[in-house]
């Protein structure tokens, strides 16, 4: 039994970060309409400059704070530079670019800081709290914790501001958002530059319990990717729900199904996102888009 | 001053003139009519007014400054809106939220709260309160042309641009559209500019009338002038009929 608890303990932990990056992912699908497959690379990215920050003697929290400003602003340049060129082409181009991205910023993360795994000292705690034989740490608590802040700021954004409806509806209906007074290539890049900020948040936390290397990302965007198709390509609530909920069930699968173990984990994700589009596509907090042909 | 004046405009599609020096002039508070054969070119003149396209020569004016040194994205801003003949809505948005960002240059980036008060009484007056919360794919067409009028509405326009309101309405649904439109003008203090295939409804409520035929200004006065004028009888029934 304590097994038991100590697996979803741990599953909550791991899924905090995967709902992070998920959110990332949400976001910028549902402010420009793009998959991101870059989306892991640029968080590893952040957290590389973030080390860089601390390792200069910079204290945790202002490192933090610049690395978002600087990834803010990365994301915008990405979007005015390599993206909006582009745009407007055939989506499955942009969902390249992005895989070029991906291969990209990891080859200038092995280039600057090289391959070799990095402590990265977070702003919680890794020591072990032990609570009736139930192992979990600060750390753990400290990502969920923000990945539900995170969440709602998101939610406040999308929902109760102009500007929030204004990224949603250039999405959704380019010509039809400038008619209505938005401006469509300023929402594109504020799109990319705050999927960046999620992307670097999420790097950030995920660094201290990871191992900061080039490639920390690469597993935790694919369990981010069946993560935001479980709870629903388009909701933020889903994306943290789908995360949390992915890393319950992979560590409760991994260590009760023994044929699974911990060498399938990755099949099993890619297996909840087959099972997701067949049985329920728009996912769990998703709505079903119907169209009028 | 003429609210919204179009002076020689021309556009060109390729080898086809879709508008072919066309003028035309809107008086503040009129109901005006653009009528004319399918391919006329109205609702290429609705797109050039709200430029979604730029004319290729010609000069178009609102409160006597052009249009077209104004961004694509502040002609709201400046007083007009429009809806489409077949609807163009944020599909996986709600209702609320399609009408809200209507409200978009009226208001302020994070604030979505002081637009909602008045996005409610529009919501009501044009009958679609109790579907706000309704994602708007799904929507019968008729409740979809209400959302897409509150949209516009929402957006404080002096100007509004209605592209075929009555089509897809029955008979009796169009008799009373026309006395809606009336009654829009007078509570949102609005001129209107209005193409519409239904004949009855333009003749019924517009003030004046223009005409459009292959691109082509042919006819404007008023709508017993219109309907007398020998040129409009034969580009809607062919030359026979106005030789017979």
């Amino acid at each position: 039994m304590t097994n038991f608890i100590q697996q979803i303990v741990s599953g909550l932990a791991s899924g905090g970060i995967y709902g992070l990056l998920a959110l990332a992912l949400v976001l910028i699908h549902r402010s420009t309409g793009v998959i991101n497959f870059a989306q892991g690379e640029m968080a590893t990215l952040s957290a590389f400059v973030c080390w860089t920050l601390i390792s200069h003697g910079w204290a945790f929290w202002p490192a933090f704070g610049a690395t978002l400003v600087l990834s803010f602003a990365g994301g915008l340049a990405l979007e005015t530079t390599i993206i909006r060129p582009i745009q407007g082409g055939p989506l499955l181009g942009i969902v390249i670019l992005t895989i070029g991205l991906l291969i990209a910023f990891n080859g200038l993360d092995t280039w600057i800081w090289g391959g070799a795994a990095k402590q990265f000292h977070g702003p919680f705690s890794t020591a072990p709290i032990r609570v009736g034989g139930v192992a979990f740490s600060k750390q753990d608590l400290g990502v969920i914790a923000v990945a539900f802040v995170v969440l709602a700021l998101v939610g406040v954004l999308f929902t109760r501001t102009r500007l929030g409806l204004g990224l949603r509806a250039a999405a959704v209906n380019p010509d039809e958002a400038r008619l209505v007074g938005v401006r469509v290539p300023s929402m594109l890049a504020l799109g990319w530059g705050l999927a960046a900020v999620l992307g670097a948040i999420a790097g950030v936390m995920a660094a201290p319990s990871l191992f900061l290397e080039p490639n920390m990302m690469q597993t935790v965007l694919l369990y981010a990717f069946a993560a935001a198709v479980l709870g629903g390509m388009d909701s933020p609530l889903g994306a943290v729900v789908g995360g949390l909920l992915l890393g319950v069930l992979l560590n409760l699968v991994g260590t009760y199904v023994h044929w699974i173990g911990g060498e399938l984990r990755l099949a099993t994700a890619l297996a909840v996102i087959l099972a997701v589009l067949l049985v329920r596509p728009s996912g769990l907090f998703g709505r079903a888009a119907a169209r009028r042909v | 001053m003429a609210l919204l004046s179009v002076r020689d405009v021309t556009r060109r599609f390729g080898g086809i003139v879709a508008i072919d020096d066309v003028s035309l002039d809107v008086q503040p508070g009129q109901i005006v009519g653009l009528i004319g054969p399918n391919g006329a070119g109205k609702t290429t003149l609705f797109n050039v007014i709200t430029r979604l396209y730029r004319p290729d020569s010609g000069r178009l004016d609102f409160e006597g400054k052009s249009l077209l040194r104004t961004p694509p994205h502040r002609i709201v801003r400046r007083g007009i809106a429009r809806t489409f003949q077949n609807v163009e809505l944020f599909r996986t948005m709600t209702v609320l939220d399609n009408v809200l960002v209507g409200a978009h240059s009226r208001t302020r980036p994070f604030r979505g709260g002081a637009a909602r008060g008045h996005v409610q009484e529009v919501l009501d007056y044009v009958g679609i309160a109790g579907v706000a919360h309704r994602p708007v794919a799904g929507l019968p067409f008729g409740t979809l042309k209400r959302v897409e009028l509150a949209r516009a509405l929402v957006a404080e326009p002096k100007l509004l641009l209605l592209d075929e309101p009555a089509g897809g309405l029955n008979h009796e649904e169009v008799s009373e559209l026309g006395a809606f439109i009336r009654k829009l003008r007078e509570d949102f203090d609005l001129t209107v500019l209005l193409v519409e295939h239904h004949m009855g409804l333009v003749m019924g409520i517009a003030e004046r009338i223009h005409v459009l035929d292959f691109g082509r200004k042919i006819a404007e006065g008023s709508p017993d002038e219109v309907q007398r004028n020998p040129a409009v009888i034969e580009a809607y029934l062919g030359a026979d009929a106005s030789a017979a």
